[in-house]
């Protein structure tokens, strides 16, 4: 075991400029955190609670094991787009009667908790990270069903949140849920596909058509409570396993029905005992410079994520703007793939492939810091094969079995995103530190690109090349390039689960390393052509 | 000589005289009843036999089966401790008869002061005063307040106070019904009330050769319902006039009996100063661990010793110090001195000096019925242990006293312990102002005051260790996006308090200008309110958690976070304020009851409590028939509200 040493100088002006920087983002980050716990905004809050009603967050903290701690998902869903940020429901990773689960709940207080494009989008990723890291789902549901000016981006995509609750059930993956208020049409389809369902006794109103729509299709005056009350639903139609006497009820009915699953995790189990890190997380905001040009050294942050701040290097000597390494995380082992200096060279790239299949032949999952640039461009990296070798890494990337767990640290420009198990390439989770950002490549050389582009175009019709255009084109592709690479911008979309303070850099991954330990820890067989 | 001694009692009287039989070698036999078969008393003896039953009267109380159990031991002697036998004649008689010895007065000198009426005419020929009795079939108007006392009677069953001529009648009938069950004997009397008096007793030891001792008075005003909770001596308010005259009246009491052994000649000092002899009790005394402190003696062993044929020396010892000792009763004084029932999971006095026996210098004495996990049953009188201070005055032996009680780690019973805190450290008590009516003067509004004034940060103390008592391996209640507070409900009584708190990253406590979070564990809390750093010690007993400071201890019901629709109490519904017995029915089912009737009277330790209807309306459910055992909450009754009659 290598205990690794720090020389970072927390009293450095560097540093505490970083730091500043930092906090300040991250009391931005606050502030967008804050619209989504807003919900619908205080009248709608308002009158969600004088109905005796719980807000979102209440039901999840209380269908919560006490004191337990719990991670929200792409809490800055539908960012920047027209919608409520947050996107009308909170989900996220928690322990109920000592299960993790992942656990959904709408929030009636935003448009009647009716599903927008972004809201289906964060349910099918809640959707996928159940069936991929096996976690039971508990849907605390009260909705009005699809937000109808925007169903034609719903309707058919969102067929999918059904049929995932009947794959995660055929997977053996729990499905329960609690219907707290109106659950219609498409709705209703979510207690009909649960394996466990509860509704709340004269609260729920669970039917395929309202009364109105009963109306204008058969012309029968039908009463809500005989269509679709929790009555019903648990005397009639069967559809209700149980009725609860109130909201608090269905939520200790909730814990009940997971009490009895029985669950157990398929993934191996962490070891017992584990050192916290030697050096303070709090150092953590420090670290990272606030021009991402400048490198810094991932090794400082793994001391201060890793149990004892232990870690072995991988091939220290080789490619070493990529630091590769085995360490502990909460008692998990887990491989380590760092980037040190932005670029990624043909060493690195070969590294970082062996790495992998090492990782896959020892069932180790893989951890990718980013802070990269991308793979290195020019004559002399072409000519030694750069496309091979960026193209091996990504291969190895993409056919890793292993559970994989992305943080952008810093960068995350090109290729470099690609090979570092950027999105796209599914990691289990993927976080990004409030100052990151990503990009095809950075703001000024997208700008500077375009700008030669133009110019020789310009030439190639023998026009004339107005700079003045040049410059206020530059200008406005840099600030708009700039502001799409930022990290809210990112997490809007969902290109990440969250954006997290880099002093629970740790935690967050000690507990998504549990969730993936759900479901079973296997290394791949085999891998695509590895081009030489 | 005594080889083998079974003593007729059980609790810390039992494990008080088994410890002077450890000091003569005597081989201690105990009888024990089965709610009684596993507390310490009977793992403490050399032999114990088992008294098949619960309640006194099957137990106890069976003269036939005591003696009996001394010859199945093969026991050569038997002491009667205080309460049950002990001033019983015919058990006395039986024992010598039976060729045992008795450790105690000749069945003759019990029988004379057995019966108070007798014992007055007794004592008063001798010149000693005596107040006037009265039939309660003639008291008048002019005669109230009278009190009525059972002639069989000790330790305040059976007695009543009556105000109201109009009352008389069914109190009388109460103290009867009280009396034969408690002492076989209904026959009651009344006595003038005097008010403002103080009781003082005197204890007497002589031995068959004509000596007889007054080993001191000792003061035991602070009566609630006519039992002592605080004995001390000297008394603050005998002087050496008064003395002299105590002495002198309960050594001519003790004589015209012909007394021996251990006895105590009991007398109320009015505010004038004159004494009024009211019995003599042919026994050890539950207080008599103050005497044996300033007088330097072990009452238990010179009882086997007079018991042997021993003689006393000529002179008393000289008294040193002053000593008080309070009784810790599991009950709940805000709520009428309730008695209190349920497991007393810890029992910890810390700083004790000497159990049983007189500390080697002033110092701390416990005598302990009970250690951690003994069962505070429903059949017995509720009293845990006796505590007392011994020191140089009065004001020393009080601080001491208080402070041993205050840091006292008692769990699982509710009991009188910050009411006996309350009253050492009160002002008039420190004064030496303790009549009989002390209590009712200063009030249980002020007396039985929990010593925690604020329980918010003991509350708080309990939540974080609960919070720590189920920590995992990431921060505790950590949360990326957080959006509220964590909340622990608990009870206080029937007072809710919660309490919201959330950590930070680092374990911190995030609660603006509140309590600093010092270091946290599933046992101990340590908080730093206002630049004092203070230490809370947690306990966990199933649904209850009990939290000691500095500044007491508060015991905190945990709610659960999701009440079962199932436990929801009809409305409506009466339920049993204690767990007893029910002793009558005094309304049918399908009756038409109005608030405040009297539906059935439970029987709790000796005591009856009217269970009333809380609203008029028809008994539509009678759960229980009498006889029946019910736990404290269980559902006795159910009325039916009629129309309009609810508020």
């Amino acid at each position: 075991m290598t205990t690794l040493k720090s020389t970072v100088d927390t009293a450095a002006d560097e540093h505490l400029a970083n730091r500043e920087a930092m906090l300040a983002k991250l009391t931005e980050l606050d502030a967008e955190h804050a619209k989504a716990l807003a919900g619908g905004g205080p009248k709608y809050v308002e009158r969600h609670r004088k109905r005796g009603k719980l807000l979102a967050r209440e039901r999840i903290e209380l269908v919560l094991d006490q004191d337990s701690p719990f991670l929200e998902l792409s809490p800055l869903a539908a960012w920047g787009t027209d919608y409520q940020v947050g996107a009308s429901i909170v989900i996220g990773i928690g322990v109920v009667e000592g299960v993790e689960c992942l656990i959904s709940a709408s929030d009636p207080t935003v448009r009647g908790g009716a599903s927008n494009p972004w809201t289906l989008r964060k349910t099918l990723r809640a959707n996928d990270i159940a069936i991929a890291n096996r976690l039971p789902v508990i849907s605390l549901v009260e909705s009005g069903g699809a937000d109808l000016p925007s169903q034609s981006e719903i309707f058919i995509p969102g067929g999918r949140v059904f049929r995932d609750l009947t794959r995660l059930s055929a997977a053996g993956i729990p499905t329960v849920t609690a219907v707290f208020g109106n659950a219609t049409a498409g709705g209703a389809y979510v207690p009909g596909m649960s394996d466990y369902v509860i509704m709340v006794k004269e609260r729920s109103k669970v039917f395929l058509g309202g009364p109105p729509l009963v109306k204008m299709a058969t012309g029968e005056e039908a009463e809500d409570e005989a269509l679709g009350g929790a009555d019903m639903h648990g005397r009639q139609s069967g559809l209700a396993d149980y009725v609860a006497v109130d909201e608090v009820d269905a939520l200790r009915l909730i814990r009940q029905v997971v009490s009895r699953l029985n669950w157990r995790k398929h993934g191996p189990a962490p070891a017992a005992e584990y050192a916290e890190p030697l050096f303070p997380a709090e150092d953590l905001l420090g670290l990272v410079p606030t021009d991402l040009r400048i490198p810094f050294d991932p090794r400082e942050v793994i001391a201060r994520i890793v149990d004892g701040s232990e870690f072995d290097e991988f091939k220290p000597r080789y490619g070493d703007s990529l630091v590769t390494g085995w360490a502990r995380l909460h008692g998990y082992p887990i491989g380590i793939l760092a980037n040190a200096r932005g670029v990624l060279f043909g060493q690195e790239s070969q590294k970082a492939t062996q790495f992998i299949q090492l990782a896959n032949r020892a069932d180790t999952p893989l951890l990718f810091l980013q802070n990269t640039t991308g793979y290195m461009v020019g004559t002399q990296y072409e000519q030694s094969g750069i496309i091979k070798h960026g193209s091996m890494m990504i291969n190895a990337v993409a056919n890793s079995r292993v559970p994989h767990l992305t943080v952008v640290m810093g960068a995350s420009y090109g290729a470099g995103n690609y090979g570092m198990c950027g999105r796209a390439y599914d990691p289990r989770f993927l976080f990004t530190w409030p100052n990151a950002k990503s990009a095809v490549m950075g703001p000024a050389q997208l700008a500077g690109v375009l700008s030669i582009v133009a110019r020789q175009a310009a030439v190639a019709k023998g026009q004339p090349y107005s700079e003045e255009n040049d410059a206020a084109m530059r200008q406005m592709v840099e600030t708009q390039i700039e502001a799409q690479s930022l990290a809210p911008f990112l997490s809007g979309r969902l290109y990440d689960d969250g954006i997290i303070d880099p002093r629970d850099t740790r935690t967050v991954l000690g507990l998504c390393l549990s969730a993936i330990h759900g479901a079973e820890v296997k290394g791949a067989e085999g891998f695509g052509v590895f081009r030489m | 000589m005594i080889t083998r001694l079974l003593v007729a009692n059980r609790g810390e009287i039992a494990r008080r005289v088994f410890r002077s039989c450890r000091a003569l070698g005597i081989s201690p036999v105990a009888v024990y009843s089965d709610p009684d078969a596993d507390t310490p008393f009977v793992a403490e003896a050399d032999h114990a036999v088992r008294l098949p039953g619960a309640t006194p009267a099957q137990t106890y109380l069976r003269a036939e089966a005591v003696i009996e159990a001394a010859r199945a031991a093969g026991a050569d002697a038997v002491h009667p401790g205080y309460g049950f036998l002990s001033e019983n004649a015919g058990f006395a008689r039986a024992v010598l008869e039976a060729g045992l010895t008795w450790v105690g007065p000749s069945p003759e000198s019990i029988e004379a002061m057995g019966s108070k009426v007798e014992a007055k005419k007794r004592v008063a020929a001798e010149g000693v005063p005596v107040l006037t009795e009265l039939d309660p079939a003639t008291v008048t108007e002019d005669d109230l307040p009278v009190l009525i006392k059972a002639s069989a009677g000790g330790g305040g069953r059976g007695m009543r106070v009556v105000r109201v001529l109009a009352d008389l009648p069914e109190e009388v009938a109460a103290a009867r019904r009280e009396a034969e069950s408690a002492f076989g004997d209904g026959t009651v009397f009344c006595e003038p009330l005097l008010e403002g008096a103080r009781h003082v007793e005197v204890q007497v030891l002589a031995d068959s050769h004509g000596t007889v001792w007054a080993l001191g008075e000792r003061e035991c005003s602070i009566q609630r319902r006519h039992q002592k909770i605080v004995e001390e001596t000297p008394s603050p308010a005998v002087t050496p006039q008064i003395r002299e005259r105590l002495f002198t009246a309960a050594v001519a009491a003790a004589r015209s009996i012909s007394y021996f052994g251990a006895g105590t000649v009991e007398f109320l000092l009015s505010a004038k100063g004159t004494i009024h002899f009211l019995e003599v009790n042919t026994r050890l005394q539950v207080e008599h661990p103050v005497t044996e402190c300033v007088y330097g003696v072990d009452l238990v062993r010179w009882q086997l010793a007079i018991a042997e044929g021993a003689a006393l020396p000529e002179q008393p010892p000289t008294p040193n110090g002053h000593a008080i000792e309070v009784r810790l009763y599991a009950e709940d004084p805000a709520h009428d001195w309730r008695p209190q029932s349920g497991t007393l999971h810890r029992f910890v006095l810390s700083d004790v000096d000497a159990e049983f026996a007189v500390p080697s210098g002033y110092g701390l004495r416990l005598d302990s019925g009970v250690v951690d996990g003994t069962v505070v049953g429903v059949h017995y009188d509720p009293m845990l242990a006796k505590v007392i201070a011994w020191g140089p005055d009065r004001a020393s032996a009080a601080r001491r006293l208080a402070a041993a009680l205050a840091s006292a780690r008692i769990h699982g019973v509710l009991t009188n312990r910050d009411l006996l805190v309350n009253v050492l450290r009160d002002k008039a008590f420190l004064a030496g102002d303790t009549d009989t009516g002390y209590l009712d003067r200063i009030g249980l509004d002020l007396l039985a005051q929990p010593l925690v004034r604020d329980v918010r940060p003991s509350a708080l103390a309990a939540a974080i260790a609960l919070a720590h008592a189920g920590r995992g391996r990431l921060p505790l209640g950590w949360r990326n996006v957080a959006s509220q507070s964590q909340r622990r409900g608990f009870l206080l009584g029937e007072e809710r308090i919660d309490v919201d708190y959330r950590f930070d990253r680092l374990g911190a406590l995030v609660v603006p200008e509140g309590p600093q979070l010092v270091r946290a564990s599933a046992d101990e809390v340590v908080l730093e309110l206002d630049g004092l750093r203070q230490s809370f010690a947690v306990s966990r007993h199933g649904e209850v958690v009990v939290v000691d400071s500095a500044q007491g201890s508060v015991s905190l019901g945990v709610v659960p976070r999701f009440p079962d629709p199932a436990d929801k109490v009809a409305e409506g519904a009466t339920v049993a304020p204690m767990p007893g017995t029910v002793v009558r029915v005094s309304v049918a089912e399908g009756a038409q009851v109005s608030a405040g009737e009297e539906l059935l009277v439970l029987e709790a330790m000796k005591m009856e409590h009217r269970v009333v209807a809380a609203a008029s309306g028809v008994l539509a459910q009678l759960v229980v028939r009498p006889g029946q055992q019910v736990e404290a909450g269980a559902v006795l009754a159910v009325v039916e509200p009629s129309e309009g009659s609810q508020s």
